[in-house]
């Protein structure tokens, strides 16, 4: 390429007027062996924009498809589930039949023997309560004490 | 969406995406996990993506806005590392082999240059976007583009030029 029309791209150039093309015409011009010297520092500059266009990005990136729990949709699942549960409760519940007596006597006599089978056992809760009886006791002995105070506010009073 | 999708949207313009960080954060591994950032950030909200036009674009202005948050947060812990606060009278070694090295020249102007400028460049002559794009990207109007373009470009050249005239800067 003819000096002079270097000479003029660089000027272009370094007003910043040159289109791209233009720029890679420069930059294949001074990508030659033997330049004008006076051009000489032109030529390190573009050398150097050609070499620091191939540096890479090696290092890897890891990519986490991360995931979304929708909390929405887990309190709805859970919600479900305890009503199933308690359905299925209120089912096993219904079933528990225990069972009814055709006969009017031997019913007598069962409802007979659960309730004694009752009072035995509430006697015997009654008499381990029986010695509360000995407070009462205790209270009544502690009756003169008022006598006592009787005494002492007469004396006082004559005192007065 | 499902991870192949995605990554056929995104694998073309990754690694525009981590070419951008670095050029903003400088050290290589702060721009790995930027562009991790930039991308996870993408595949969360997967369900937005078919709703833009142009994921490319926003992507690039999501790690522009990312970096600056990151470059922010790391003025206000205060933990800079500053590694050149020094000078040293003569030219040590190292600096005679950067001064053969003009390449790596290069990426030091650009990495002086203001963090607009610095964006622009990455973005035209290294990405080489339209500049419609680049203005779309970095929520700029064309003409500011063309002029912080021009700029960054002219100082370069005048960097290198010093360089190249006095071998050793």
């Amino acid at each position: 390429m003819v000096l002079n029309n270097i000479e003029k791209l660089l000027e272009k150039y370094e007003n910043g007027e040159t289109s791209l093309k233009e720029e890679q015409l420069l930059k294949n011009y001074f990508a030659q062996e033997t330049v004008p010297p006076h051009l000489e520092m032109y030529k390190s500059m573009f050398a150097y924009f050609k070499v620091s266009q191939e540096e890479q990005f090696t290092k890897h990136v890891p990519l986490k498809t991360k995931k979304v729990y929708n909390y929405k949709w887990i309190s709805v699942a859970a919600v479900a589930v305890l009503m199933v549960g308690f359905y299925f409760k209120s089912l096993t519940k219904s079933d528990s039949d225990l069972g009814t007596y055709q006969d009017p006597q031997e019913a007598y006599n069962e409802v007979a023997k659960s309730l004694a089978m009752i009072s035995g056992h509430f006697n015997k809760g009654v008499s381990s309560v029986g010695y509360l009886n000995e407070y009462e006791k205790g209270y009544e002995t502690l009756n003169y004490l008022n006598e006592l105070e009787n005494s002492t506010r007469i004396i006082f009073k004559t005192n007065q | 969406m499902t991870q192949t999708e995605f990554l056929n949207i995104v694998m073309p313009f990754k690694d525009k995406v981590y070419r951008l960080a670095k050029r903003l954060l400088v050290s290589t591994e702060e721009a790995e996990d930027a562009t991790q950032e930039v991308l996870l950030k993408l595949w969360n909200n997967k369900k937005k993506i078919e709703g833009y036009k142009n994921v490319e674009a926003f992507s690039m202005t999501m790690t522009k806005n990312f970096c600056f948050d990151k470059l922010k947060s790391k003025q206000a812990q205060n933990l800079k590392i500053v590694h050149s606060n020094y000078e040293d009278g003569n030219t040590s070694l190292q600096k005679q082999v950067e001064a053969n090295d003009s390449v790596n020249w290069v990426s030091k102007i650009i990495e002086e240059l203001p963090e607009q400028q610095k964006l622009i460049v990455q973005l035209r002559d290294i990405e080489e976007y339209d500049l419609d794009e680049i203005a779309e990207m970095l929520e700029m109007n064309n003409t500011a583009v063309r002029v912080a373009l021009s700029r960054a470009r002219k100082t370069i050249r005048e960097k290198l030029t010093n360089t190249h005239n006095y071998g050793i800067k």
